[in-house]
């Protein structure tokens, strides 16, 4: 900092979680070794839907070094047979009447060692009635489907939930009297986070003090530990959840695992420690799936251009189990954001969520609960109408974006958007990308029957839930904690609710409270993934930990400052009200050489000073945020591809990104955040996605099926940003985390479409495999997340 | 049967099973977690250590086939103490979120370095191909190996390196 500068404790700051991590010294959960320790597998199902005949565990259980073998029917004289989704639905722990998805835990197998317990799979037997399958979504309504959840009695199909937002009379009154109306059918294909850590957990029952620890993969530790407790019967306070570093999370770690479950009761019934962990197949074929959004947008518009209304339908594919990760009052999470960053007059959409013989989920794969599906829809939307009109894509949306004196502005569906300068955002983007030369050369290749696409994409976010009165999970209102301790030399711990799974909080985290109080980050130490050292708080998904947590951290912080400033007071024999803040410091106002540091504000107020009637001493402070309101960060983004057309091969040329996140607290953290959702975007819009076979088998079973963009798939992101501060938020800050997986996959397969104009192509489903373009250039588009048509 | 590997520069015996996995072997057996195992097929290279001179992929490696060869882990990157430039790259440009993929990551880097001391971007790229990051988007990984191209030459040109980042 240079003499002058206010002082800001904001900024590149280089993280202080590296210096473990570059040594190979993390703490994940499979390096947790207990003395004693036994290891867990789960034997799962190699049907998609079939009646359980038997399961019989002798053999595995003779196996010399097997502890025990936990099937359904121990469970359920546990009465743990099932336990709650994050969706208020039920989910088998291990299966009891039948199998529902291909990859459903069967039996649990507690060995000696990790071979050992997979050795023993092989010798359990379970004798399966296979039965028919409903893999496409499409279907699960039909009269003839199986219906899959029989386990609730008189349920006679399918359906899950019927959710609509807007106002469907205004809507069809606006499309009534349009000029122009473009509809569509497309598919979000089922994707899943995989993180590069998969899931687990290690779980120790202690029989003496009937404490039960987990350690486990998880972004929400303290719901899980409400959770264990509701389920298991264990007194809350007897539990402690740890979640230690996490390699990745996605969303993939907000949900409870019947592997964690099983590997608590493994460690019941065997009085030891009890690992379990996946593999790679098990996390791609049973955990949390994203997306799987069958949708079909009608957009309607004046001749001139201006966007009047928008209709959506949805069919939305959840699986066997609902175990869509959103707050309760929103079962379709919030895809009513597919009105984007347009002034509409009206629109209405309408979600129908089905099971389906498929794994459970439907979480927010590094997006704020459905956010990326709606963003994907209205921004092909306004691409297709481009088209249909004649109409360059920029500009259709320059038209239509919403303006800076329109906020804060309530959608035709209900959402309060806080702030944004759309315009100034977009045009930062087109400058960066030289789109008019971008599109001359597009026009000199396509002279020369090259296929080349620009493809821009306007998203904005909706993240950082609560507010608690509209958000809760299973009935857990979205507020979270935060405890500020300063010990007397001045040094100050945070403990917080969040949980990172790699996003930095340890840095960025003691950036917040080191502004607050004018010290520096080095004197602060972040707490946090330990439900025994932390307050109670929703966790880190939907890119809430600094729009939550980031704000009750700096309330703390506040609060901290303003008990400070009696004790300095009483320090400096002032009226707290003759004293001024400097950072770090108290000051008498126009006596500058009377004042005190933090530091020795702290050590005063632990010590024997006199301080005021009813001031106790200590400065140490606490809060629970609860959000007025969710941030909006946006962000304009484009994309260059150039198309093989003898392979249709898509390679990304050059990618720019202009976002909006609000105040930066560590630039650095945000811009790597924003080239890690870059990259997920172009692997979601080229090669990521779960496909089945119409025996429900999955085909992306492993890594070798399940494609993620590598290095050289991936282009030099270019970033640039606008900040437009969030008027609600303590410190201006908007959610950032997820903005560029929200925007980008709009913006590549909008690219793609741009480069495949010439060839008549209009839409193609993602993901956008060489296979898959190659097919919409030859004019027979394939359905890529089956298998059979 | 008893194997013994050279792992980090020490020499270790040790009595394991013939089908036990080097990255078990490494993580479970001598407690090195810092490689990590990530996805069975030898895609992700979250295992990646060198075998002899070689990055391999230890979730496809026999423990047995490492008898009587060198093994270097991420545990043995840093030199007296001191970090090679390759990791003090990653934490200067910020080329690690979760950590998960770093290490495999750091030793495919070191590799390239030691074989090409100059690389360009697309070299670094095709160099790391063979494995994957979920947070980076590979950009800061890029990045941080230039870093450490750039401060090694300058340390062979004998100029400081200092303030070249």
């Amino acid at each position: 900092m240079n003499a002058g500068e206010p002082y800001s404790a904001y900024g590149p700051l280089r993280r202080k979680e590296d210096a473990r991590f570059l040594r190979g010294r993390g703490t994940f959960v499979d390096d947790v070794q207990m003395p004693g320790m036994l290891h867990g597998a789960i034997l799962r199902s190699p049907f998609a839907h079939a009646r359980i005949v038997s399961v019989d565990p002798a053999a595995a259980q003779a196996h010399p070094k097997v502890r025990a073998v936990i099937t359904g029917a121990d469970l359920a004289g546990r009465g743990l047979a099932w336990m709650p989704t994050l969706s208020g639905d039920v989910q088998a722990v291990l299966a009891t009447d039948k199998v529902r998805f291909q990859g459903q835990e069967v039996a649990f197998v507690v060995a000696e060692d990790r071979y050992s317990a997979r050795d023993a799979l092989e010798l359990i037997n379970v004798e399966y009635e296979p039965l028919p399958v409903v893999a496409d979504a499409r279907l699960a309504l039909d009269r003839a489907a199986p219906v899959i959840r029989d386990d609730v009695p008189g349920r006679a199909d399918n359906h899950i939930f019927d959710w609509a937002a807007g106002d469907a009379a205004a809507t069809d009154a606006a499309f009534a009297a349009a000029d122009v109306v473009v509809a569509q059918d497309m598919l979000y294909p089922r994707a899943h986070p995989a993180p590069l850590e998969t899931c687990g957990a290690v779980a120790d029952a202690d029989e003496v003090t009937g404490k039960l620890t987990i350690w486990s993969t998880s972004q929400a530790p303290h719901a899980h530990r409400t959770l264990y407790s509701l389920f298991l019967g264990v007194p809350e306070h007897k539990i402690r959840v740890v979640s230690p570093d996490i390699g990745g999370g996605f969303g993939n770690k907000a949900p409870v695992y019947p592997g964690y479950v099983c590997a608590i009761v493994g460690s019941q019934l065997t009085g030891r420690p009890v690992k379990w962990v996946e593999d790679r197949s098990e996390n791609l074929m049973s955990t949390a799936f994203a997306r799987d959004y069958h949708m079909h947008g009608e957009i309607a518009a004046a001749a001139d251009g201006t966007i009047l209304a928008l209709r959506v339908r949805v069919l939305a594919d959840h699986g066997a189990f609902n175990g869509a990760a959103q707050p309760t009052k929103f079962p379709a999470g919030f895809f009513g954001l597919c009105t984007g960053s347009y002034d509409l007059r009206a629109a209405h959409c309408q979600v129908t969520g089905v099971y389906t013989n498929k794994a459970p989920g439907g979480v927010a794969y590094s997006c704020s609960f459905r956010v990326t599906e709606a963003v994907y829809l209205v921004e092909r939307m306004v691409d297709l109408l481009a088209a249909e009109l004649g109409a360059d894509p920029a500009e259709l949306r320059m038209k239509n974006l919403l303006r800076p004196e329109q906020f804060p502005h309530t959608t035709p569906t209900g959402w309060e958007y806080d702030s944004g300068d759309y315009a100034t955002t977009l045009r930062l983007a087109l400058d960066t990308a030289g789109y008019p030369q971008l599109r001359r050369e597009q026009a000199q290749r396509r002279a020369r029957g090259e296929l080349m696409g620009i493809g821009i994409s306007f998203f904005t976010e909706a993240v950082g839930a609560g507010p608690r009165k509209h958000m809760d999970i299973l009935g857990l209102g979205m507020a979270d904690g935060a405890d500020l301790r300063v010990h007397p030399t001045g040094k100050a711990v945070l403990a917080v609710s969040c949980q990172s799974q790699g996003q930095g909080h340890e840095t960025t985290f003691a950036q917040i409270v080191a502004q607050e109080l004018g010290i520096s980050p080095d004197d602060v130490e972040v707490v946090h993934g330990d439900t025994d050292r932390t307050p109670f708080g929703l966790g880190t998904y939907g890119s809430r930990s600094t729009p939550v947590s980031g704000a009750a951290a700096a309330m703390a912080a506040r609060k901290v400052r303003e008990r400070a400033r009696i004790v300095a007071a009483a320090m400096l024999e002032a009226a707290a009200g003759d004293l001024e803040w400097v950072p770090g410091r108290w000051q008498v106002r126009g006596d500058p050489g009377q004042g005190k540091t933090l530091a020795e504000i702290a050590m005063a107020a632990h010590s024997s000073l006199d301080l005021p009637e009813g001031v106790a001493g200590h400065l140490d402070a606490d809060t629970v945020y609860n959000p007025p309101n969710l941030t909006y960060p946006y962000g304009a983004y484009i994309c260059v591809v150039d198309v093989d057309p003898g392979t249709g091969e898509v390679k990304v040329r050059r990618f720019v990104a202009v976002d909006d996140c609000g105040v930066r607290i560590n630039p650095m953290i945000v811009a790597g955040q924003i080239h890690r959702g870059l990259a997920d975007g172009l692997g979601m819009a080229l090669m990521q996605a779960i496909a089945f076979d119409a025996d429900g088998n999955c085909l992306g079973g492993s890594f070798m099926d399940y494609l993620l963009p590598t290095a050289v798939e991936c282009p030099s992101w270019e970033l640039r940003e606008t900040v437009t501060p969030c008027p609600h938020h303590p410190i201006g800050a908007k959610g950032v985390g997820e903005s560029a997986t929200v925007g980008s996959p709009a913006a590549v397969v909008n690219a793609v479409m741009d480069a495949l104009a010439p060839c008549g192509v209009k839409h193609a489903d993602m993901p956008l495999t060489p296979a898959n373009v190659w097919s919409a250039i030859q004019g027979v588009p394939l359905r890529t997340d089956l298998a059979f048509t | 049967m008893q194997i013994t590997v050279t792992v980090n520069g020490a020499p270790v015996t040790r009595e394991v099973e013939p089908r036990l996995l080097l990255i078990h072997f490494l993580r479970d057996d001598l407690g090195l977690t810092g490689s990590h195992w990530g996805c069975d097929t030898s895609n992700c290279g979250a295992c990646v250590v060198w075998l002899d001179e070689i990055p391999v992929k230890s979730c496809t490696v026999l423990a047995a086939m490492a008898d009587g060869h060198r093994v270097r882990t991420v545990e043995g990157m840093a030199a007296r103490g001191s970090l090679d430039p390759v990791q003090q790259g990653f934490a200067q440009c910020h080329g690690l979120q979760c950590g998960f993929c770093t290490p495999g990551m750091m030793l495919t880097a070191r590799w390239l370095l030691d074989h090409n001391p100059d690389p360009s971007p697309q070299q670094i790229r095709e160099a790391l191909s063979g494995q994957v990051c979920r947070c980076t988007g590979y950009e800061n990984i890029v990045r941080s190996v230039l870093w450490a191209a750039r401060h090694e030459k300058a340390g062979r040109d004998g100029g400081a390196a200092e303030g070249a980042g």
